[in-house]
Parts: structure tokens; sequence; C-alpha cells
């Protein structure tokens, strides 16, 4: 008797019982249901939820381990004076102790948010007698990409478990929710420990550590040094490849735009979102420019770091492409409409410019944009809904007239 | 006059066990079940009791709603059997079959000669009414209403649907009779369609219709589909549907006076060793149609396509209004890490390491199995890619599951029947019950809005 059959005895045997959720997230892990079709179609195509967020963690997994090596390169780089002109082929980079450094900083992470993260679910699964959902396997990943590398895993914990039951199981578990999970994840951490999540001492490992000692350093991100007109140090490849103080995943916008082609093709995620709220970003990026252009706002003004900075390379900086990518085109709490994604990706990247530009206390905007656009796409659909509806009614009228 | 119609929206799937245009003429058989369950929200009222010998077309019960409605055995016999459920809710008329048919005579007609309420009446008192289904609600038309138009799709697309211009051949006097017959019940247009590259469509000689030829992925066979592109069903109308193969039937009651359900079916499937089309009745028994043909372990048997059809295994019976019969595969094994690993076998519109698109004429042995469980509804806008109609098919899908009626009515509910979302539940991710949650959707706007 092989596995397979072992494991089919034990779900016949536990079969509606209350821990029959818990171990049926284990054997469809391993094995495809042997479920069949019964009324409707008797036939049905190759994917299922499973198959569509495994595609998502793929797809993150190059994002995950480029920030396991910046986060060693950062501390490196910090403690011994930053080293211009990184390449992406470049040995210093890619090297065993950049990796170290970053795996036990950032593994530890991710084990957090996926153990505490997917315990709440089945504890929620086997109280409500549902199955365990696949919503968090995304979010589980999502989650360690997007804080800061010396968060504390007490304070992730916490996040994680208000996440999931607020964000999520409150409305009813995956499919269900109004917000984002994962951003609402780190917007608990935010607004709870806002000095863990923002400032020039948690983007780089040991930063806090070091802080006030003679080896102090500091690791501020490309963003805070424009919220203070402060020149960037750092080249616009740098930016481009990711080579940057950041959040752990969300620094190489080249390997969060190849992810997000691969999420195009596998036609997983919305191209309409990432695109429009790419337009969205431009628009407001330029819009900003013109403002300085037509010298409305003055170098002394406390806006003007941010607002003079060339449109295009609000792209590059900040959680921008991460978000724009992976968060707004999570199609639950996104417009489900096609011409509503358009809408909404749109507005995600003008209003996360403008909270970026305007935000005095910390200088992105693109977490506050997902989720108020989350709030709002269920509106969107609406009209857009009711466009249809409209024209529905206007064609019987003119028929019966 | 013909008009083209194409659409991009859709998805065909290709199926290993292509009908081969050949038939069999198959004997009688002695075993036949009339379902009432095949006519949608019908409650049946006996006429013809146990016991009771039957001919062909004498009526064996009608509906509680129209007692004009009468529904007739296809063939003559005996009444076996009449098979009840929970609350006695009759579940199947057993006829056993005599081995000489006799045919009730209901007289031939001058079908130009007639008008519009003798057709009628004709067609309630020969049992032929059944095969007159209406929009919205897809069940049988109420022959108090005038409808606004008759729909004929003579193309059938889904996957391994009978080939009609193969089986109706030499059938152009009947269906060219019922024609005739169905424009004298409408004020509208009789508008029949048919695949643009069909060559011997019997259809294109018709005369007094309007002919479409339409071409596109399936569900452009879908009648559903076609009315949406032709003339689109608004609050208040009706517009009646006849599909072809009943279409005949009826000409055949008009020009020879007998009810004769006799239809060429396709076996189709890849768990049938030699796919090809038989004659044969409604309601006749599928271990008779299929046997010596059918590969019977593991498989399943429907009666009717591979996505709205019914799961009937051998021991059951061809649907009334059914003209094929499918057999494929069981899937029920477990599969090792079936849900990442790609996938070369199976089809999907997605590209998730799965590779259908990558080889579009290849043909599939898909089995039964759900690929996944069912889940809430997550992913959004695959359904709008494969689905022609200008309608949002989650919201009205959702609209249905918490039952606002007015947001059902406004999102086009009308226009719409359950086999129109076969596609869309074909590949739903979450593995959602499309066509019963319309169905059921249907059926309350139906009881509450009449």
């Amino acid at each position: 008797m092989g596995l397979k059959q072992n494991l089919h005895n034990l779900k016949e045997k536990y079969k509606g019982t209350k821990m029959a959720p818990a171990f049926n997230a284990i054997h469809t892990f391993l094995y495809l249901p042997n479920e069949t079709t019964h009324g409707g179609t008797h036939i049905k195509a190759a994917d299922d939820l499973k198959r569509t967020m495994n595609i998502v963690i793929m797809s993150l997994v190059p994002c995950l381990i480029f920030g396991m090596f910046n986060a060693g390169y950062q501390h490196n780089a910090a403690v011994n004076g930053f080293t211009e002109g990184m390449s992406f082929f470049s040995g210093d980079f890619w090297n065993m102790s950049n990796f170290l450094i970053g795996l036990f900083k950032i593994l530890p992470l991710v084990i957090v948010s996926y153990v505490v993260g997917l315990a709440v679910e089945i504890i929620f699964a086997i109280i409500k007698g549902h199955e365990v959902e696949e919503g968090y396997l995304v979010t589980g990943m999502l989650v360690p990409l997007i804080v800061p590398i010396d968060l504390p895993l007490w304070m992730l914990t916490v996040a994680v478990v208000f996440g999931v039951v607020i964000g999520k199981e409150v409305f009813g578990g995956t499919g269900m929710n109004i917000l984002n999970p994962a951003l609402t994840i780190r917007a608990f951490l935010f607004f709870a420990y806002p000095t863990w999540m923002s400032g020039d001492k948690v983007w780089v490992e040991g930063a806090r550590e070091l802080a006030g000692t003679a080896d102090a350093i500091s690791g501020e991100t490309v963003l805070g040094t424009l919220a203070q007109s402060q020149p960037v140090t750092h080249s616009v490849s740098d930016m481009f490849f990711g080579f940057i103080p950041g959040s752990v995943g969300e620094t190489s916008t080249l390997l969060i735009l190849l992810a997000g082609l691969f999420l195009i093709f596998t036609k997983i995620g919305s191209w309409r979102i990432m695109l429009s709220a790419v337009i969205g970003a431009l628009v407001m990026g330029f819009i900003f420019n013109q403002v300085v252009g037509l010298g409305w706002i003055g170098e002394t003004s406390k806006f003007y770091g941010l607002m003079s900075l060339d449109f295009w390379k609000h792209l590059l900086i900040g959680g921008f492409a991460f978000g724009a990518i992976y968060m707004a085109t999570d199609p639950v709490s996104a417009s489900q409409t096609n011409k509503g994604k358009w809408i909404y990706g749109f507005f995600i990247g003008f209003i996360s410019i403008m909270i970026r530009v305007f935000n005095p206390a910390y200088p992105e905007g693109v977490m506050l944009a997902i989720l108020l656009m989350n709030v709002f796409a269920p509106t969107i659909d609406h009209y857009v809904v009711q466009g249809n509806v409209k024209r529905r009614l206007k064609r019987a009228k003119v028929k019966t007239a | 006059m013909s008009k083209d119609i194409r659409i991009k929206k859709g998805l065909d799937i290709k199926l290993v066990g292509d009908a081969e245009q050949i038939t069999t003429e198959l004997s009688l058989g002695s075993l036949f079940a009339i379902k009432p369950s095949d006519f949608h929200g019908v409650i049946p009222k006996i006429l013809a009791k146990e016991g009771t010998e039957v001919k062909a077309g004498q009526a064996l019960f009608y509906s509680k709603s129209d007692e004009r409605i009468l529904f007739s055995s296809p063939v003559s016999g005996k009444i076996t059997e009449i098979v009840r459920g929970a609350r006695r809710k009759v579940l199947a008329f057993k006829i056993t079959a005599d081995a000489q048919q006799e045919y009730k005579d209901f007289g031939k007609k001058d079908i130009d000669a007639m008008s519009s309420e003798e057709v009628k009446t004709h067609l309630l008192a020969s049992g032929c009414w059944p095969f007159v289904k209406q929009r919205p609600y897809d069940v049988i038309a109420n022959p108090n209403q005038t409808p606004k138009s008759i729909f004929v799709s003579a193309y059938a697309s889904a996957p391994l649907a009978t080939d009609y211009d193969y089986a109706l051949k030499g059938k152009e006097a009947e269906l060219q009779a019922a024609l005739t017959a169905l424009t004298k019940l409408t004020e509208g247009k009789v508008h029949v369609s048919v695949a643009k590259d069909s060559m011997l469509s019997p259809f294109k000689e018709m005369k007094g219709v309007d002919l479409h030829n339409v071409s596109g992925p399936h569900p452009v066979g879908n009648v559903s589909t076609q009315i949406a592109q032709i003339s689109p069903i608004n609050k208040g109308e009706v517009v009646w549907v006849v599909t072809p193969q009943d279409l005949v039937v009826i000409g055949e009651l008009l020009l020879t006076g007998k009810f004769n359900a006799k239809r060429t079916i396709a076996l189709a499937g890849s768990k049938f060793s030699k796919p090809q089309y038989v004659t044969a009745l409604a309601g006749a028994n599928i271990a008779e149609l299929v046997k010596g043909n059918l590969e019977a372990d593991n498989a399943r048997v429907i009666s009717g396509n591979v996505l709205s059809g019914a799961q009937v295994g051998e021991e059951g019976y061809l649907g009334y209004y059914e003209n094929m019969v499918t057999a494929i595969p069981e899937g029920n094994d477990y599969e090792l890490f079936g849900w990442n690993k790609p996938v070369f076998n199976k089809v999907s519109t997605s590209r998730a390491f799965t590779f259908s698109w990558l080889n579009p004429k290849k043909k599939y042995d898909l089995n039964t199995n759900t690929n996944g469980e069912h889940r809430a509804f997550v992913v959004t806008g695959s359904y709008e890619e494969v689905f022609p109609l200008d309608i949002f098919p989650m919201q009205l899908l959702k609209a249905c599951k918490y039952q606002d009626l007015d947001e059902m009515e406004g999102l086009g509910a009308y226009e719409i029947a359950p086999e129109d979302f076969a596609i869309t539940e074909f590949i739903c991710v979450s593995k959602q019950p499309h066509q019963k949650i319309i169905r059921e959707g249907l059926d309350l706007m139906r009881e509450e809005l009449g």
C-alpha cells in the first residue's frame, strides 16, 4: 500500500470530522484530489486556485533571493562604505557572505509569516468547517518581502494574526475580503510600530544596533533622501537593478518587471491594472514636474526634492513597482470588471505618487493608495456594471417605441 | 439572404473520439423511459397509468400549469412501471416496446393552408409542443404568448457535438414543413443559423426563413449567442427556440401524421471503441444503444455533450431532447503534485504551466476529474475571455447566488440559458457550478416574476 492509498484511507476515516479541513490541506498539497464532476460540465480545465497561487509564488522567488543578497550587500556596503557602480553580474554582490547575512535575517521572516498565517487559517477552517483556501499561500510570501529587514519577529507575528483575522477571516475568508491582506498586515505594522517601519535605521541590517556608536551607519532609502531634498547617491542603474536599501523584496525593479511580464504571460496577473498604474504614476509625476518647471514650488519647499524628481524615476524607487505588479493586481480586492481595472489601476498610480510627495511623515504612498482604491473598487465596478444595465434598458425602450 | 455573424470570444475544446460519419441502424430496442425531469419546470399530471398499452404519439402526461401541453410516448408498448421518488414525485415512465410499432394518427396537414392557431393546436395535441422552448428561462414555451421571433441553431459547436449537416441529410422535406409551420407562430421572423464553412447544410435551401452564417469558437452554436447577435431579448419579450432534430419530428408529423421521435444520434468520446452515429428514439435504453461499442470500465456515459449533458450511466436512458451520447473516462484518481507540475494533457485558457495554448489543434482525452476543489470566486477577468454575450458573467452569477431579482434582470438574465455558462464553468479556477447557479436563478425569477 503506497502513500496514496494510506492518505486516501485516512481521508475517508476523518471525513466529516472537525479535523478534516486540516488533513485535507496537507493531502491536497501532495495530491490533486480524486474528486469528479457531478452535474454541470463533466470536464474541467486544468488549473485550480492552488496552481494560480503557485504561479504568483514562483514569480516572487527571484525577488526573495535577490532580497537576500541585497540585504547582505547593503549591510556590508554600509559598514565598509559604499562601493559605487555595482553591476548585475558583479561577484561583489552575488557572494556567499552577502547571501548568508540575508538568509539568516529573511528566512525567519518567511517562516514566521507562513507558520503564523497558516495556523490562523487552519484554525478558522476547523471552526467554520470549510476547506483551507489558498489565499494565504501568496500573502505569506508577499509579507516578508514588503517589510524592513530588521523587523522583530514578534511584531510580524502580531501583524499577521491581525491581518488574517481582521483583514480576511471576518469577511468570510479567501475571496471575500475587501482589503488586500498583505497590505493590511503591512499597514498594521506601519501604524502600530512606526519607528520600525520608516526612517533611516530600519532598511539596512544592523543599522539600529549601531546607531549612536562610532560605527553608526546610515541606511536611508532613496525616497527618504529625496523627501529631505538631499542629493541622491544612488545611480539610476542601481535603482533599476535594485542595489539600494529598501524593503526586503521591493528594490529590484528589473526582477519585478520580469515577474510582471511572467504573470501577464501566464494570464494570472491583470495587465490592465499593471499598465494603468504605471500610466497613472507617470501622469502624476509629470504634473509635479510641470509644477516645478513653472516655478510654483521653490527649492526651499519641503516638497521640492520629490516633486522635481524626473517623473519616470518614480517607477524605479520605493515600493511602486512591487505594489503595482503584486498588490494592485490582487483579484479579490481589485476591481473585477475590465473597464474598472483601467480606472482602478490608474488611480493607484496617480494617488501613489501624490501621497509619496505630500505625506509629511513617510515618503511612500503605494500602500496607502492601494488600500484606498481597494475600498473604492466595488464602487468603480458598480458604475461599470450600471453602464451595462443602462445600455440594456435603453435598447428595450428603442424597440418598444 | 444570409448574414455573417462572427464571434471572437469563446473556447473550442477539442476531444478525442469524434463520431465517424457512419450510421448504424439499430433495431428498436425493448426498454424505454420518459423522464419528466427532462422537461425543466414541468409538474407532470399522469394520463397513462401503469399497465396501459400506448401507441407512439399517445400522451403519457401533461403539464400541471397548462393541460394542453402533452408529453407523448415515443414508442408503442406497455407502461410497465411509473417510477416514483421522494414525495411521490414521478421520476420516469418505463415502457416496454411492442415488436410491431403502432402510431397514433394525427392526420396529414396542408401546411400552407393552416392558420397560426391551427398549427399551435396541432403541435399541442400531438405532443410536439415540448420541442418548442422559450427564452427567457429556458423552459417549454408558453402557448399563450406570441414570440418576437423563433430561432433555430443548426450548428452544434460543443465538444464532439453531432454534425447536423450529416445527421439531417435527407430530411429536407420535413425541415421545410416544420419551418413553414413555425413561421406562422410568430409575427417576427424565423432565424436559422448555420456554420459558415458548412457546405452541405440542408438549411441553405430553406424558404421563408432568415439564414445566418455563424463562425467562431464555441459557444457560437449556442442559440443564446446567436440571439444576442441577431436580435437580443429585452425585458418583456419572448423568443422561441427549436433544435433541428426536433424540427424533423415536427415536420414528419405534419407530412405523415405520425409522431416519430427517431433521430440520428452521435456516439462520441474516447470510451467508445468505434465512435459513430446510430439511429435511436428518445428515451431509448443506453445499454441497447452502446452494446458492443463501449469500454465500460471506469467510463462515464453522458446523455448529451460533455458540457451540459446529464450523467446517465449504461443503465440509463437517452434524454428526450438529446442527439448524442458521450462516453469519457472517469477521473477518480489522485495525481501526485497535480496542482503544480507542468500539464500537457489537459486544456486550459491560462498559461500557468499548462501548455494547451502551444498546440491549439491537438485533441485531448479529458476525464471527469475536477482538477481542484471548490473555492470562493477569486480570479477575475477569465470568464469574460470566453463569454461572447454583452453580459458580466461573474456579476450575474453572484446576483443569482444572492438572489437579487432586480440585478439579475438588469444584468441580462432574460437572455441566457444555463448552457451558456458551460464554458465559464469549464474554465472556472474556483470550480463553481455555474450552470446550476444560473438554473436556480432563472427558476427563482420565473417563480417571482412569471
